[in-house]
């Protein structure tokens, strides 16, 4: 298609009126304790901290903000409900606690969505329609190999490892505390988990259904705190396996923090991914896959798709078209039905993305933004995209986990692939195209644990998810999710 | 009556990119026979004699990975072969490694089968462990096992050669390129061990063996920002540690095999699949 | 001047080999997207009162006769005289023989008459017999002809048959309004659906429709919505609006407003009118009305208050 001055207008004319989920049947109390052993109780030190609604800066409630001596005691009663009721239960009665879980997430599920959305940003058809059901999914999933171990993996016998440590990440907090707890209690593991210092809401959430459902007190233990409580759990010499999902940076911390432990651990990191337009690809698909790439949770993803390539004789096309469906992309209230980009997670993501925008521009790059109102309160970035940055720019290189795409051309298959594996991540990619045998050969030459052809950020409680490289190691979901909470022995 | 025949010594060398250069630093340790005489001045390996090992493991890595399975299988099965018919230059060499004999000979058969056992695995081990994973849309999607890339192999103390094998056939079979360290004080094998693979179809790159001190080189295997992943086969605590923690500057995949028994042991697809990444693809299903 | 009357004269066959590919799964995720879109309040009012403005009120069986479309046409005027400040439809759709009896039954007032013409629904004639179905129509006062393309050559592979036929047909319309319908539900695939729709648009089609509405699917939101992007392309990159009318099956006004999401974020503004946009439908009317009765009292409708025809 050639491309013309031939415009489309999106903006006046009919628009959609607010829509906003209501928020009068959620319950967020003005404090939490800590869940431990059963219960929600007081931290030691009797401290504090606040969370916040990125979308309107209001405070929501106030969480505890756990010390070693909670970590402690925390580990201490995942150690006891491992040696006792948890440790000693049938596997099929461990699975049945598990399916109880995914169904009081299912009735509850309107609930979670909302104070996902209020305490992390992310807009409520999101939370509502991926977030909490796949979590939900995660748990259904799960609890059917509990009682089923000894097929999964052929000639050995798998054994649970102990006490799970986890740490999760603000930018799926239920869905990530789903992946972590699922398959550990599946395996016969006990845990304890820190959600992230910004949304710590539905994991205490998460933390009720836990008790709702009847689950023995101490398999799972929820402690809220910042990066101390977290290190605190890594370090801590009672936990037997380590599962952190976040930056490489501190992943790399903690797999150095771990040498010489013998604890096992999966670390689920960065990530810069390559999403690769061919000529012949469905273009309008495609277009709508690097929306989906890039503006899906703010960009807040580790496999989104930063880094996008076009073929040069589509790139005006899928550029011009890119441009034009960035208009219709509703930013604002989280709570809003209508809402594609809710609000940046925190006022520091907010800075790091927009330092990332002033390099962009000053390493010469070519930045255009939609044109959409922004709220006043709140922490807000417009759909972004850089043309005009190579290889070597930093916004190119670097995850900036936002909604800010790199875009470069190319002209044939081996500068694609080439660029696309020029980065020390290795999570995910994508590749579009009509040709089968294109497809085949580019998805087995990306070097990433995910490769979405014709399609991007999706995710499932069956399909492995992690990374090569500096991604990150082990898997998440599926049978070789599994992996990570058992050790196998003859 | 004959004069007696001045037997000629063989030269060890090292192993780097399908030749055998001696170590660029000019250094040797000796090897010694119980007897303290001196069998063979060893090639004592350096830094730079593993950087160039991990470039040539890294430029041999995406063909040997493309090459088929069938091949790999083949090409391993060959090494197999050629093994045996070195059989009792190998079991010598145990012995001069201080072996007993009977001991010596175990060994050098276990070697031989162990080829064998591996090469059998190469166009298996993906059937066992990928999966099609039953996603809940429109889509098709598989997970399989592709090699990690470069690994670099600590290869066991206490065993010269099965050791060696041990580790390094699950790699290379899986599509990887390896690196390794010699067993520092049983380094012969291993040595002859690369004249074997050098005779065996398998291409140069695939398999780099070093002999060297490990005290000195262990870093440098640990931290090259070019590994993928570091197996190593030493139970000290300290060990553990370097190399743990110099790993994680790359997020090396870390394999410990500090607590196994080559004898009995090694024959296991887990071993394959330590140096895998499960690759999962997703693709629509539509008209 | 010269060379553009020139260039207007021959319409030429695209060149069908540059048309995107389509991929069904991402057109059908799109579609539910517009589907998750809450529209309320005065952009649902609004909406419901484009919707009834953009239907094309239609009656295209064997057994109508002149009572019926009479009687259809009554309906176009007085579509609801209870709720003030209604707008009236865009057109009434009809057979050839009916295009007489409507125009007097809608003398005085600004609604269309659409006929169907050349061999509808199936298209199965010769081109003289289409013509001549095309100009009686017209002569009989349609001011807006929907064609069926034959589907049979189309699917043969027969692009130069296809694309000739619909040039003959807009001359044959002169300046009456043409709408070219695919007839999707025959076509199988959503890459053909683009390829009918560039075809036509190139060929000369003032509108693009779905389907005549005797074949099953009829109108579908993805095969709209690669419509909508094919209208977009084709005015990209030649600056000529074309219009859409999706045809058969969309009886609520729910669906009705989704579609109109859809045309709003593929098209924009410009095509939010009946100008650019029509629905062939028999009965949204009525619920887009106890919809809008609703908006106005507050309490839900029952069918029995709104007349039939």
């Amino acid at each position: 298609m050639a491309v013309t001055e031939n415009k489309l207008a999106f903006d006046g004319g009919w628009g959609y009126d607010p829509a906003p989920e209501s928020t009068d049947h959620i319950k967020v109390k003005s404090r939490y304790g800590l869940f431990i052993n059963g219960d929600f109780v007081k931290p030691e030190k009797g401290k504090y901290f606040d969370t916040v609604n990125p979308a309107t800066e209001e405070k929501l409630s106030r969480v505890a903000d756990a010390s070693q001596a909670d970590v402690d005691k925390a580990v201490k009663a995942a150690r006891e409900a491992y040696r006792g009721p948890w440790g000693r239960m049938k596997p099929a009665e461990r699975g049945k606690y598990i399916y109880r879980i995914a169904r009081i997430m299912q009735e509850r599920a309107r609930e979670f969505s909302v104070i996902e959305t209020l305490d992390g940003g992310k807009p409520i058809r999101e939370s509502r329609d991926i977030d909490v059901p796949l979590a939900a999914a995660h748990f259904f999933y799960y609890a059917g190999w509990a009682d089923k171990l000894e097929y999964a993996f052929p000639g050995r016998t798998a054994k649970s490892l102990g006490v799970a440590g986890q740490v999760i990440p603000w930018n799926f907090p239920l869905l990530m505390a789903a992946w972590k707890i699922a398959p550990a209690l599946a395996c016969g593991n006990t845990v304890v988990l820190k959600p992230a210092e910004t949304t710590p809401l539905t994991a205490l959430k998460l933390a009720e259904v836990v008790a709702e459902a009847g689950l023995p007190p101490g398999v799972v233990n929820i402690v809220t705190g910042a990066g101390a409580t977290g290190a605190a759990i890594v370090e801590h010499s009672g936990v037997d396996k380590v599962a952190f999902t976040g930056s490489t940076n501190v992943g790399r911390i903690i797999q150095k923090a771990l040498a010489g432990t013998n604890k096992k651990y999966t670390l689920e990191l960065g990530g810069k991914a390559a999403n690769i337009i061919f000529a012949d690809a469905a273009i309008d698909q495609a277009v709508e896959g690097i929306v989906n790439g890039i503006f899906f949770n703010q960009g807040h993803v580790c496999c989104a798709g930063s880094r996008l390539f076009v073929q040069e004789s589509v790139a005006d096309e899928v550029i011009s078209k890119l441009k034009d469906r960035m208009e219709t992309l509703i930013v604002g209230d989280p709570l809003d039905k209508n809402t594609d980009i809710g609000a940046i997670n925190s006022s520091m993501q907010l800075e790091k993305i927009q330092s990332y925008l002033k390099i962009g521009k000053a390493e010469g790059g070519d930045m255009h933004q939609s044109s959409c109102r922004l709220p006043k309160k709140g922490y807000w970035c417009r759909p972004t995209i850089f043309t005009g940055v190579s290889q070597s720019s930093r916004v190119v290189q670097e995850e900036i986990f936002g909604p800010v795409l790199a875009i470069q051309t190319f002209r044939r298959y081996d500068e694609a692939l080439t660029k696309a594996n020029n980065t020390p991540y290795g999570l995910s990619g994508g590749i579009w195209t009509d040709k089968g045998s294109k497809i085949f050969k580019m998805t087995q030459d990306i070097r990433a644990g995910v490769v979405w052809a014709n399609t991007f950020n999706k995710f499932d409680p069956t399909s492995p998810f992690g990374g090569y490289k500096e991604s990150g190691v082990g898997r998440e979901g599926g049978l070789h999710g599994l992996d990570a909470y058992v050790k196998l022995g003859a | 009556m004959a004069a007696k025949r001045l037997a000629v010594a063989k030269t060890y060398k090292i192993y780097i990119g399908g030749k055998f250069p001696r170590t660029e630093s000019g250094r040797y340790f000796s090897f010694e026979d119980k007897q303290g005489n001196v069998v063979a001045n060893m090639c004592r390996g350096s830094r730079k004699d593993f950087r160039n090992s991990v470039v040539a493991a890294r430029k041999a890595q995406p063909g040997w990975a493309k090459a088929s399975a069938y091949l790999r299988s083949q090409i391993l099965y060959r090494i197999a072969e050629m093994l045996e018919g070195r059989r009792d230059q190998f079991i010598a060499e145990l012995q001069l490694q201080g072996a007993a004999a009977r001991a010596a000979e175990k060994e050098v058969d276990l070697s031989i089968d162990r080829l064998i056992y591996f090469a059998g695995w190469a166009d298996k081990y993906q059937q066992v462990f990928s999966a099609v994973n039953p996603v809940n849309s429109s889509h098709f999607n598989f997970s399989v096992l592709e090699p990690t890339g470069v690994v670099s192999i600590l290869a066991p103390d206490d065993s010269g050669l099965l050791g060696l094998i041990s580790n390094i056939a699950p790699a290379i079979v899986g599509g990887n390129t390896c690196v390794v360290l010699a067993s520092e004080s049983k380094p012969l094998s291993a040595v002859s061990f690369a004249e074997v693979l050098h005779a065996s179809d398998v291409p140069g790159g695939v398999v780099n063996i070093l002999t060297g001190f490990r005290s000195e080189l262990t870093e440098f295997f640990a931290s090259h920002m070019d590994v993928n992943a570091i197996v190593y086969c030493d139970g000290r605590k300290a060990v553990a540690r370097t190399v743990q923690e110099l790993a994680a500057d790359n997020i090396k995949r870390v394999i410990a095999r500090d607590q196994v028994d080559w004898l009995r042991d090694a024959q296991d697809p887990y071993l394959i699949r330590d140096t895998q990444e499960v690759k999962t693809t997703w693709h629509p299903i539509g008209t | 001047m010269a060379l553009t009357a020139l260039k207007k004269k021959s319409a030429r066959l695209p060149d069908l080999s540059r048309i995107p590919a389509v991929d069904e799964v991402g057109v059908n995720e799109r579609v539910a997207r517009f589907q998750t879109r809450s529209i309320k309040k005065a952009a649902k009012v609004e909406a419901l009162k484009l919707i009834l403005s953009m239907i094309d009120l239609t009656t295209l069986e064997g057994q109508d006769t002149p009572g019926k479309v009479k009687q259809l046409c009554q309906k176009a005027i007085h579509l609801h005289d209870a709720l003030p400040g209604l707008p009236h439809v865009a057109a009434v759709c009809v057979y050839p023989t009916m295009v007489s009896v409507a125009k007097e039954a809608l003398a005085g007032h600004d609604i269309n008459i659409a006929s169907v013409a050349t061999a509808f629904p199936s298209g199965m004639s010769t081109l003289k017999v289409k013509l001549d179905d095309t100009r009686m129509a017209v002569k009989a006062g349609a001011t807006e002809i929907d064609m069926v393309i034959s589907r049979g050559r189309f699917l043969a592979g027969d692009y130069r048959y296809v694309f000739d036929e619909i040039v003959a047909v807009k001359e044959a319309c002169g300046d009456v309004h043409l709408k070219v319908i695919l007839e999707t539900g025959e076509l199988g695939t959503l890459d053909r659906v683009r390829k009918a729709s560039v075809l036509a648009m190139h060929a000369g089609a003032d509108f693009i429709k779905t389907s005549t509405g005797k074949i099953q699917p009829a109108a579908t939101m993805q095969v709209t919505l690669v419509m909508l992007q094919a209208i977009r392309d084709f005015y990209k990159e030649t600056g000529k609006m074309v219009g859409m009318k999706p045809a058969g099956g969309i009886s609520t006004s729910k669906l009705a407003i989704h579609y109109l999401v859809m045309l709003h974020e593929t098209l924009g503004n410009a095509w939010m009118t009946p100008e650019w946009f029509r629905f062939g439908a028999s009965s949204l009317a009525n619920d887009v009305l106890m919809q809008l009765m609703k908006q106005s009292t507050g309490v839900y409708q029952s069918p029995d208050y709104f007349s039939k025809d």
